[in-house]
Protein backbone atom coordinates (compact mmCIF):
# COMPACT_ATOMS: atom_id res chain seq x y z
CA UNK A 1 0.00 0.00 0.00
CA UNK A 2 1.74 2.88 -0.68
CA UNK A 3 -0.07 5.07 2.02
CA UNK A 4 0.82 3.89 5.10
CA UNK A 5 -1.66 5.79 7.31
CA UNK A 6 -4.96 4.21 4.80
CA UNK A 7 -7.01 1.49 5.81
CA UNK A 8 -8.59 1.20 2.93
CA UNK A 9 -7.68 2.05 -0.78
CA UNK A 10 -9.03 2.51 -4.24
CA UNK A 11 -6.80 2.50 -7.78
CA UNK A 12 -8.70 2.96 -10.98
CA UNK A 13 -11.58 0.85 -9.65
CA UNK A 14 -14.68 0.61 -12.26
CA UNK A 15 -17.84 -2.15 -11.65
CA UNK A 16 -20.28 -2.16 -14.51
CA UNK A 17 -23.39 -3.66 -14.42
CA UNK A 18 -23.54 -4.95 -18.23
CA UNK A 19 -23.27 -1.81 -20.27
CA UNK A 20 -23.83 0.49 -17.09
CA UNK A 21 -20.75 1.65 -15.44
CA UNK A 22 -21.47 2.13 -12.16
CA UNK A 23 -18.34 3.32 -10.82
CA UNK A 24 -15.72 4.32 -12.61
CA UNK A 25 -11.81 4.98 -12.63
CA UNK A 26 -12.26 5.77 -8.57
CA UNK A 27 -9.37 6.27 -6.82
CA UNK A 28 -9.99 6.49 -3.15
CA UNK A 29 -8.17 6.41 -0.11
CA UNK A 30 -9.98 5.92 3.55
CA UNK A 31 -7.99 7.03 6.54
CA UNK A 32 -7.94 6.07 10.14
CA UNK A 33 -10.91 7.84 12.30
CA UNK A 34 -12.00 9.49 9.33
CA UNK A 35 -16.21 10.88 8.34
CA UNK A 36 -16.73 10.21 5.02
CA UNK A 37 -19.98 11.41 3.78
CA UNK A 38 -20.57 10.68 -0.16
CA UNK A 39 -23.42 12.58 -1.67
CA UNK A 40 -24.73 12.54 -5.26
CA UNK A 41 -28.00 12.10 -7.24
CA UNK A 42 -29.61 8.73 -7.18
CA UNK A 43 -27.42 6.69 -9.48
CA UNK A 44 -24.20 8.48 -8.97
CA UNK A 45 -22.59 5.84 -8.15
CA UNK A 46 -22.95 6.03 -3.91
CA UNK A 47 -23.92 2.25 -3.34
CA UNK A 48 -21.32 0.80 -5.87
CA UNK A 49 -18.27 2.99 -4.44
CA UNK A 50 -19.23 2.01 -0.62
CA UNK A 51 -19.83 -1.47 -1.84
CA UNK A 52 -16.03 -1.67 -3.55
CA UNK A 53 -15.08 -0.04 -0.43
CA UNK A 54 -16.61 -2.65 1.55
CA UNK A 55 -15.26 -5.48 -0.53
CA UNK A 56 -18.84 -6.83 -1.70
CA UNK A 57 -18.47 -6.40 -5.61
CA UNK A 58 -16.33 -7.40 -8.24
CA UNK A 59 -14.72 -4.95 -9.73
CA UNK A 60 -11.79 -3.82 -12.26
CA UNK A 61 -8.64 -2.28 -10.49
CA UNK A 62 -7.26 -2.19 -7.69
CA UNK A 63 -8.86 -2.46 -4.02
CA UNK A 64 -6.06 -2.77 -1.14
CA UNK A 65 -6.20 -2.76 2.43
CA UNK A 66 -3.46 -1.63 5.36
CA UNK A 67 -1.14 -4.84 5.48
CA UNK A 68 -2.56 -6.63 3.39
CA UNK A 69 -5.31 -8.15 6.31
CA UNK A 70 -9.01 -6.97 5.90
CA UNK A 71 -9.58 -4.57 8.61
CA UNK A 72 -12.72 -5.57 10.35
CA UNK A 73 -15.80 -3.90 8.94
CA UNK A 74 -19.49 -3.98 8.93
CA UNK A 75 -22.02 -2.26 6.91
CA UNK A 76 -25.33 -0.65 7.88
CA UNK A 77 -28.29 -0.35 4.68
CA UNK A 78 -30.89 1.79 4.34
CA UNK A 79 -33.30 -1.22 4.69
CA UNK A 80 -31.68 -3.51 7.23
CA UNK A 81 -32.44 -7.34 6.87
CA UNK A 82 -33.48 -8.79 9.81
CA UNK A 83 -34.93 -12.06 10.26
CA UNK A 84 -38.09 -13.05 11.65
CA UNK A 85 -36.70 -13.76 14.99
CA UNK A 86 -36.40 -12.03 18.37
CA UNK A 87 -34.45 -8.71 18.56
CA UNK A 88 -32.04 -10.85 21.04
CA UNK A 89 -31.54 -13.78 18.24
CA UNK A 90 -30.70 -11.68 15.40
CA UNK A 91 -27.86 -10.11 17.23
CA UNK A 92 -26.79 -13.18 18.38
CA UNK A 93 -26.82 -14.63 15.07
CA UNK A 94 -24.48 -11.37 13.54
CA UNK A 95 -21.92 -11.95 16.48
CA UNK A 96 -21.82 -16.00 15.63
CA UNK A 97 -21.40 -14.86 11.41
CA UNK A 98 -18.86 -12.80 12.74
CA UNK A 99 -16.79 -14.75 14.62
CA UNK A 100 -17.20 -13.72 18.08
CA UNK A 101 -15.96 -16.47 20.58
CA UNK A 102 -19.18 -18.21 22.13
CA UNK A 103 -18.46 -17.45 25.82
CA UNK A 104 -18.59 -13.81 25.09
CA UNK A 105 -21.52 -13.64 22.33
CA UNK A 106 -24.54 -13.15 25.22
CA UNK A 107 -22.65 -10.32 27.07
CA UNK A 108 -21.35 -8.41 23.93
CA UNK A 109 -24.98 -8.77 22.76
CA UNK A 110 -26.68 -7.15 25.39
CA UNK A 111 -23.78 -4.66 25.84
CA UNK A 112 -24.69 -3.56 21.64
CA UNK A 113 -28.39 -3.58 22.64
CA UNK A 114 -28.03 -0.89 25.77
CA UNK A 115 -25.73 1.28 23.88
CA UNK A 116 -28.25 1.43 21.41
CA UNK A 117 -31.25 1.68 24.07
CA UNK A 118 -33.01 -1.33 22.63
CA UNK A 119 -32.18 -3.75 26.34
CA UNK A 120 -35.62 -4.00 26.97
CA UNK A 121 -36.70 -4.85 23.56
CA UNK A 122 -34.70 -8.36 23.53
CA UNK A 123 -37.66 -10.64 22.99
CA UNK A 124 -39.45 -8.96 21.04
CA UNK A 125 -40.02 -9.89 17.15
CA UNK A 126 -37.29 -7.99 15.41
CA UNK A 127 -39.53 -7.33 12.76
CA UNK A 128 -42.36 -5.57 14.29
CA UNK A 129 -39.78 -2.90 15.72
CA UNK A 130 -40.19 0.44 14.08
CA UNK A 131 -38.32 1.43 11.63
CA UNK A 132 -36.30 3.67 13.78
CA UNK A 133 -35.71 1.08 16.09
CA UNK A 134 -34.68 -1.60 13.14
CA UNK A 135 -32.42 0.47 12.18
CA UNK A 136 -30.89 1.02 16.10
CA UNK A 137 -30.78 -2.58 15.53
CA UNK A 138 -28.80 -2.81 12.49
CA UNK A 139 -26.39 -0.63 14.00
CA UNK A 140 -26.07 -2.69 16.93
CA UNK A 141 -25.47 -5.85 15.13
CA UNK A 142 -22.58 -3.58 13.55
CA UNK A 143 -21.13 -2.33 16.73
CA UNK A 144 -20.97 -5.76 18.25
CA UNK A 145 -18.53 -6.45 15.59
CA UNK A 146 -16.25 -3.92 16.78
CA UNK A 147 -15.66 -2.89 13.28
CA UNK A 148 -12.46 -0.48 12.45
CA UNK A 149 -14.53 0.45 9.62
CA UNK A 150 -18.34 1.10 9.33
CA UNK A 151 -19.99 1.57 6.36
CA UNK A 152 -23.47 3.00 6.29
CA UNK A 153 -26.03 3.11 3.24
CA UNK A 154 -28.60 6.12 3.22
CA UNK A 155 -29.27 4.88 6.80
CA UNK A 156 -31.44 7.54 7.81
CA UNK A 157 -33.36 7.83 4.35
CA UNK A 158 -36.66 6.24 5.27
CA UNK A 159 -36.80 7.13 8.76
CA UNK A 160 -38.99 9.79 10.50
CA UNK A 161 -37.16 13.15 12.01
CA UNK A 162 -36.80 12.32 15.57
CA UNK A 163 -35.56 8.59 14.34
CA UNK A 164 -33.52 10.32 12.18
CA UNK A 165 -31.58 12.18 15.26
CA UNK A 166 -31.61 9.39 16.69
CA UNK A 167 -29.82 7.41 14.00
CA UNK A 168 -27.23 10.06 13.30
CA UNK A 169 -26.57 10.76 16.93
CA UNK A 170 -25.35 7.23 17.40
CA UNK A 171 -22.96 7.24 14.36
CA UNK A 172 -21.74 10.31 15.75
CA UNK A 173 -21.04 8.66 19.31
CA UNK A 174 -19.82 5.64 17.20
CA UNK A 175 -17.31 8.04 15.32
CA UNK A 176 -16.37 9.55 18.46
CA UNK A 177 -15.37 6.30 19.63
CA UNK A 178 -13.03 6.01 17.06
CA UNK A 179 -14.74 4.02 14.28
CA UNK A 180 -14.07 4.89 10.67
CA UNK A 181 -17.26 5.94 8.92
CA UNK A 182 -18.15 6.01 5.55
CA UNK A 183 -21.64 7.01 4.69
CA UNK A 184 -23.82 7.74 1.89
CA UNK A 185 -26.63 10.34 2.20
CA UNK A 186 -28.87 12.86 0.03
CA UNK A 187 -28.85 14.96 3.04
CA UNK A 188 -26.27 17.27 3.11
CA UNK A 189 -27.11 19.12 6.38
CA UNK A 190 -26.24 15.81 7.67
CA UNK A 191 -23.20 15.65 5.86
CA UNK A 192 -22.08 18.80 7.73
CA UNK A 193 -22.66 17.71 11.11
CA UNK A 194 -21.26 14.20 10.68
CA UNK A 195 -18.53 14.35 7.75
CA UNK A 196 -15.01 15.48 7.96
CA UNK A 197 -14.61 14.81 4.12
CA UNK A 198 -17.21 15.35 1.75
CA UNK A 199 -17.01 13.17 -1.66
CA UNK A 200 -19.48 13.95 -4.36
CA UNK A 201 -20.04 11.64 -7.24
CA UNK A 202 -21.91 12.13 -10.66
CA UNK A 203 -22.41 9.54 -13.18
CA UNK A 204 -20.16 6.76 -11.18
CA UNK A 205 -16.99 9.51 -11.35
CA UNK A 206 -15.35 10.91 -8.15
CA UNK A 207 -15.88 14.70 -9.03
CA UNK A 208 -15.14 16.12 -6.05
CA UNK A 209 -13.30 15.34 -2.60
CA UNK A 210 -12.80 17.72 -0.21
CA UNK A 211 -12.65 18.30 3.71
CA UNK A 212 -15.98 19.60 5.10
CA UNK A 213 -15.26 23.03 5.06
CA UNK A 214 -13.79 23.31 2.20
CA UNK A 215 -16.57 21.54 0.10
CA UNK A 216 -19.70 23.53 1.68
CA UNK A 217 -17.20 27.03 1.10
CA UNK A 218 -15.10 26.59 -1.71
CA UNK A 219 -16.58 27.21 -5.49
CA UNK A 220 -17.28 23.71 -6.79
CA UNK A 221 -17.60 22.71 -10.14
CA UNK A 222 -20.70 23.73 -11.57
CA UNK A 223 -23.26 20.29 -11.36
CA UNK A 224 -22.19 20.01 -7.76
CA UNK A 225 -22.80 23.36 -6.97
CA UNK A 226 -26.06 22.90 -8.48
CA UNK A 227 -26.19 19.72 -6.33
CA UNK A 228 -25.53 21.58 -2.99
CA UNK A 229 -27.86 24.39 -3.77
CA UNK A 230 -30.79 21.66 -4.07
CA UNK A 231 -30.85 21.67 -8.21
CA UNK A 232 -30.53 18.40 -9.86
CA UNK A 233 -27.62 18.98 -12.04
CA UNK A 234 -29.83 18.15 -15.55
CA UNK A 235 -32.51 21.18 -14.80
CA UNK B 1 -76.50 -37.61 -7.11
CA UNK B 2 -77.99 -40.55 -5.42
CA UNK B 3 -74.85 -42.18 -5.98
CA UNK B 4 -72.47 -39.37 -4.41
CA UNK B 5 -74.91 -39.54 -1.33
CA UNK B 6 -74.71 -43.49 -1.43
CA UNK B 7 -70.96 -42.47 -0.62
CA UNK B 8 -71.46 -39.93 1.36
CA UNK B 9 -73.66 -42.23 3.84
CA UNK B 10 -70.88 -44.71 2.67
CA UNK B 11 -68.26 -42.59 4.19
CA UNK B 12 -69.60 -41.41 7.39
CA UNK B 13 -70.44 -45.43 8.37
CA UNK B 14 -67.00 -46.04 7.66
CA UNK B 15 -65.24 -43.23 10.00
CA UNK B 16 -67.97 -43.55 12.61
CA UNK B 17 -67.76 -47.28 12.93
CA UNK B 18 -63.53 -47.03 12.93
CA UNK B 19 -63.08 -50.26 10.24
CA UNK B 20 -60.58 -52.02 11.28
CA UNK B 21 -59.34 -52.27 7.73
CA UNK B 22 -60.26 -48.62 6.78
CA UNK B 23 -58.09 -47.41 9.58
CA UNK B 24 -54.98 -49.99 8.28
CA UNK B 25 -55.53 -48.13 5.19
CA UNK B 26 -55.50 -44.55 6.48
CA UNK B 27 -52.50 -44.63 8.69
CA UNK B 28 -50.59 -47.05 6.36
CA UNK B 29 -51.45 -43.90 3.58
CA UNK B 30 -50.07 -41.74 6.08
CA UNK B 31 -46.87 -43.13 7.30
CA UNK B 32 -46.12 -43.84 3.62
CA UNK B 33 -46.78 -40.06 2.69
CA UNK B 34 -45.36 -38.90 5.76
CA UNK B 35 -42.09 -40.74 5.49
CA UNK B 36 -41.49 -39.80 2.04
CA UNK B 37 -42.31 -35.93 2.77
CA UNK B 38 -40.02 -35.90 5.87
CA UNK B 39 -37.10 -37.68 3.33
CA UNK B 40 -37.58 -35.31 0.49
CA UNK B 41 -37.57 -32.70 2.85
CA UNK B 42 -34.32 -33.55 4.27
CA UNK B 43 -33.04 -33.64 0.45
CA UNK B 44 -35.08 -30.90 -0.88
CA UNK B 45 -34.92 -27.89 1.68
CA UNK B 46 -31.33 -27.94 2.18
CA UNK B 47 -31.03 -28.35 -1.60
CA UNK B 48 -33.44 -25.83 -2.98
CA UNK B 49 -32.01 -23.31 -0.80
CA UNK B 50 -28.58 -23.86 -1.66
CA UNK B 51 -29.82 -23.58 -5.42
CA UNK B 52 -31.39 -20.45 -4.45
CA UNK B 53 -27.86 -18.88 -3.39
CA UNK B 54 -25.50 -20.63 -5.21
CA UNK B 55 -23.48 -19.69 -7.79
CA UNK B 56 -22.26 -22.22 -10.71
CA UNK B 57 -22.06 -23.05 -14.23
CA UNK B 58 -24.60 -25.04 -15.37
CA UNK B 59 -26.94 -23.97 -12.30
CA UNK B 60 -29.64 -22.10 -14.89
CA UNK B 61 -30.00 -25.31 -16.80
CA UNK B 62 -30.28 -27.37 -13.46
CA UNK B 63 -32.96 -25.06 -12.12
CA UNK B 64 -34.80 -26.01 -15.65
CA UNK B 65 -34.58 -29.09 -15.39
CA UNK B 66 -35.88 -29.17 -11.36
CA UNK B 67 -39.02 -27.10 -12.91
CA UNK B 68 -39.66 -29.71 -15.94
CA UNK B 69 -39.25 -32.35 -13.06
CA UNK B 70 -42.71 -30.71 -11.25
CA UNK B 71 -44.20 -32.47 -13.65
CA UNK B 72 -42.87 -36.35 -13.58
CA UNK B 73 -46.01 -38.78 -13.81
CA UNK B 74 -46.27 -40.86 -10.87
CA UNK B 75 -46.18 -43.98 -13.14
CA UNK B 76 -42.54 -42.99 -14.70
CA UNK B 77 -41.40 -42.90 -10.95
CA UNK B 78 -43.12 -45.96 -10.26
CA UNK B 79 -41.68 -47.86 -13.25
CA UNK B 80 -38.54 -46.71 -12.56
CA UNK B 81 -38.35 -47.68 -8.97
CA UNK B 82 -39.88 -50.66 -9.54
CA UNK B 83 -37.00 -51.50 -12.64
CA UNK B 84 -34.22 -50.82 -9.69
CA UNK B 85 -35.95 -52.45 -7.05
CA UNK B 86 -36.71 -55.85 -9.47
CA UNK B 87 -35.16 -58.82 -8.56
CA UNK B 88 -32.91 -58.55 -11.56
CA UNK B 89 -32.78 -54.70 -10.86
CA UNK B 90 -29.42 -53.49 -9.62
CA UNK B 91 -31.53 -52.92 -6.19
CA UNK B 92 -32.85 -56.35 -6.18
CA UNK B 93 -31.05 -57.56 -3.70
CA UNK B 94 -32.61 -55.07 -1.40
CA UNK B 95 -35.80 -57.52 -1.22
CA UNK B 96 -38.10 -54.48 -0.73
CA UNK B 97 -39.93 -54.66 -3.99
CA UNK B 98 -44.17 -54.49 -3.01
CA UNK B 99 -43.12 -53.26 0.95
CA UNK B 100 -44.18 -50.10 2.36
CA UNK B 101 -40.38 -48.85 2.54
CA UNK B 102 -40.44 -49.02 -2.04
CA UNK B 103 -43.47 -47.11 -1.67
CA UNK B 104 -41.82 -44.54 0.32
CA UNK B 105 -39.18 -44.86 -1.61
CA UNK B 106 -41.04 -44.37 -4.84
CA UNK B 107 -43.29 -41.12 -3.17
CA UNK B 108 -40.12 -39.23 -2.15
CA UNK B 109 -39.29 -39.33 -5.55
CA UNK B 110 -41.73 -38.10 -6.73
CA UNK B 111 -42.11 -35.12 -3.94
CA UNK B 112 -38.33 -34.26 -4.29
CA UNK B 113 -38.48 -32.03 -7.58
CA UNK B 114 -41.72 -30.24 -5.08
CA UNK B 115 -39.84 -29.39 -1.96
CA UNK B 116 -36.52 -28.62 -4.28
CA UNK B 117 -38.42 -25.95 -6.58
CA UNK B 118 -40.58 -24.49 -4.46
CA UNK B 119 -37.68 -24.24 -1.75
CA UNK B 120 -35.07 -22.97 -4.40
CA UNK B 121 -38.18 -20.14 -5.18
CA UNK B 122 -39.11 -18.70 -1.81
CA UNK B 123 -35.41 -18.55 -0.90
CA UNK B 124 -34.34 -16.66 -4.17
CA UNK B 125 -36.93 -14.32 -3.42
CA UNK B 126 -36.09 -14.02 0.28
CA UNK B 127 -32.31 -13.20 -1.07
CA UNK B 128 -33.16 -10.91 -3.47
CA UNK B 129 -32.27 -7.75 -2.01
CA UNK B 130 -30.99 -9.54 1.32
CA UNK B 131 -28.38 -11.54 0.40
CA UNK B 132 -26.17 -9.34 0.25
CA UNK B 133 -26.91 -7.98 3.43
CA UNK B 134 -26.03 -11.29 4.94
CA UNK B 135 -23.12 -12.05 2.83
CA UNK B 136 -21.94 -8.36 4.60
CA UNK B 137 -22.33 -10.12 8.25
CA UNK B 138 -20.32 -12.82 7.00
CA UNK B 139 -22.34 -15.47 6.21
CA UNK B 140 -21.33 -17.67 3.09
CA UNK B 141 -23.43 -19.13 0.76
CA UNK B 142 -24.15 -21.93 2.65
CA UNK B 143 -24.80 -20.53 5.82
CA UNK B 144 -27.11 -17.55 3.90
CA UNK B 145 -29.81 -20.32 2.48
CA UNK B 146 -30.10 -22.14 6.18
CA UNK B 147 -30.46 -18.48 7.56
CA UNK B 148 -33.08 -17.88 4.80
CA UNK B 149 -35.03 -21.02 5.23
CA UNK B 150 -35.00 -20.26 9.14
CA UNK B 151 -36.26 -16.82 7.80
CA UNK B 152 -39.24 -18.15 5.71
CA UNK B 153 -39.87 -21.33 7.93
CA UNK B 154 -43.87 -20.32 7.89
CA UNK B 155 -44.01 -20.72 4.32
CA UNK B 156 -41.50 -23.41 4.26
CA UNK B 157 -44.62 -25.42 6.11
CA UNK B 158 -46.88 -24.47 3.25
CA UNK B 159 -44.17 -26.37 0.57
CA UNK B 160 -43.75 -29.58 3.03
CA UNK B 161 -48.23 -29.70 2.84
CA UNK B 162 -48.15 -29.30 -0.97
CA UNK B 163 -44.98 -32.36 -1.47
CA UNK B 164 -47.50 -34.81 1.55
CA UNK B 165 -50.90 -33.74 -0.84
CA UNK B 166 -48.90 -34.68 -4.04
CA UNK B 167 -47.62 -38.01 -2.08
CA UNK B 168 -50.51 -39.00 -0.78
CA UNK B 169 -52.95 -38.69 -4.03
CA UNK B 170 -50.72 -40.54 -6.09
CA UNK B 171 -51.91 -43.55 -6.89
CA UNK B 172 -49.76 -44.87 -9.86
CA UNK B 173 -45.77 -45.25 -8.33
CA UNK B 174 -47.56 -46.93 -5.17
CA UNK B 175 -49.46 -49.44 -7.41
CA UNK B 176 -46.65 -50.41 -9.56
CA UNK B 177 -44.17 -50.85 -6.46
CA UNK B 178 -46.55 -51.58 -3.76
CA UNK B 179 -48.69 -53.98 -5.46
CA UNK B 180 -51.79 -53.23 -3.46
CA UNK B 181 -51.40 -56.05 -1.14
CA UNK B 182 -54.53 -56.37 0.86
CA UNK B 183 -53.34 -55.03 4.35
CA UNK B 184 -49.50 -55.05 3.53
CA UNK B 185 -49.26 -52.08 0.91
CA UNK B 186 -52.52 -51.03 -0.15
CA UNK B 187 -53.09 -47.32 0.80
CA UNK B 188 -56.11 -45.02 0.23
CA UNK B 189 -55.60 -43.98 -3.29
CA UNK B 190 -54.83 -48.14 -4.14
CA UNK B 191 -57.83 -48.76 -2.49
CA UNK B 192 -60.06 -46.39 -4.75
CA UNK B 193 -58.88 -47.42 -7.57
CA UNK B 194 -59.59 -50.93 -6.93
CA UNK B 195 -63.05 -50.33 -5.90
CA UNK B 196 -64.01 -48.40 -8.87
CA UNK B 197 -62.36 -51.68 -10.53
CA UNK B 198 -64.63 -53.55 -8.78
CA UNK B 199 -67.83 -51.44 -9.54
CA UNK B 200 -68.23 -50.24 -6.10
CA UNK B 201 -68.32 -46.87 -6.49
CA UNK B 202 -69.94 -45.38 -3.50
CA UNK B 203 -67.09 -47.39 -1.40
CA UNK B 204 -64.84 -45.52 -4.13
CA UNK B 205 -66.19 -42.32 -3.71
CA UNK B 206 -66.26 -42.46 0.16
CA UNK B 207 -62.75 -43.01 0.59
CA UNK B 208 -61.76 -40.30 -1.79
CA UNK B 209 -63.74 -38.37 0.85
CA UNK B 210 -61.54 -39.42 3.60
CA UNK B 211 -58.72 -38.94 2.03
CA UNK B 212 -60.18 -35.45 1.10
CA UNK B 213 -60.74 -34.88 5.05
CA UNK B 214 -57.43 -35.95 6.00
CA UNK B 215 -55.56 -34.19 4.13
CA UNK B 216 -58.04 -31.07 4.84
CA UNK B 217 -57.53 -31.97 8.82
CA UNK B 218 -53.66 -31.67 8.00
CA UNK B 219 -54.04 -28.01 6.66
CA UNK B 220 -56.40 -26.86 9.14
CA UNK B 221 -54.16 -27.89 11.79
CA UNK B 222 -50.97 -26.11 9.64
CA UNK B 223 -53.45 -23.24 9.49
CA UNK B 224 -53.31 -23.02 13.04
CA UNK B 225 -49.98 -22.85 13.82
CA UNK B 226 -49.76 -20.41 11.42
CA UNK B 227 -52.47 -18.21 12.16
CA UNK B 228 -50.94 -18.33 16.14
CA UNK B 229 -48.02 -17.59 15.34
CA UNK B 230 -48.95 -14.28 13.20
CA UNK B 231 -50.96 -13.78 16.39
CA UNK B 232 -48.34 -13.94 18.64
CA UNK B 233 -46.35 -11.55 16.17
CA UNK B 234 -49.21 -9.36 16.18
CA UNK B 235 -49.38 -9.03 20.21
CA UNK B 236 -45.58 -8.13 20.53
CA UNK B 237 -46.39 -4.97 18.44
Amino acid sequence: MNNGSALIELRGASVRFGKVTALAEAHFVLRPNERVVLVGSNGSGKTTLLRALHGQIALHGARRVAGGREPTQAMVFQRPFLLRLSVWHNLMIALWLAGVPARERAARALQSLERVGLADQRPRPARVLSGGQQQRLALARAWGVRPRVLFLDEPTASLDPHAKREVEALIEAFAAEGMTVVMSTHNLGQAKRLATRVVYLEAGRIVVDLPTALFFDQSLPEAAAQFVKGESPWQ
Amino acid sequence: MAAFGESLHAAVQLVVGLDAALAGVVSLSLAVSASASVLAAGFGLAGGAWLAVARFPGQRALVALLNTLLALPSVVVGLAVYLLLSRSGPLGDWGILFTPSAMVIAQTILVLPVVTALTRQLVADAAHGNGEQLRSMGAGAFMSALLLLLHERLALVTVLLTAFGRAISEVGAVMIVGGNIDGVTRVMTTAIALETSKGDLPLALGLGLVLLAVVGAINVAIALVQRLHLMREGAAR
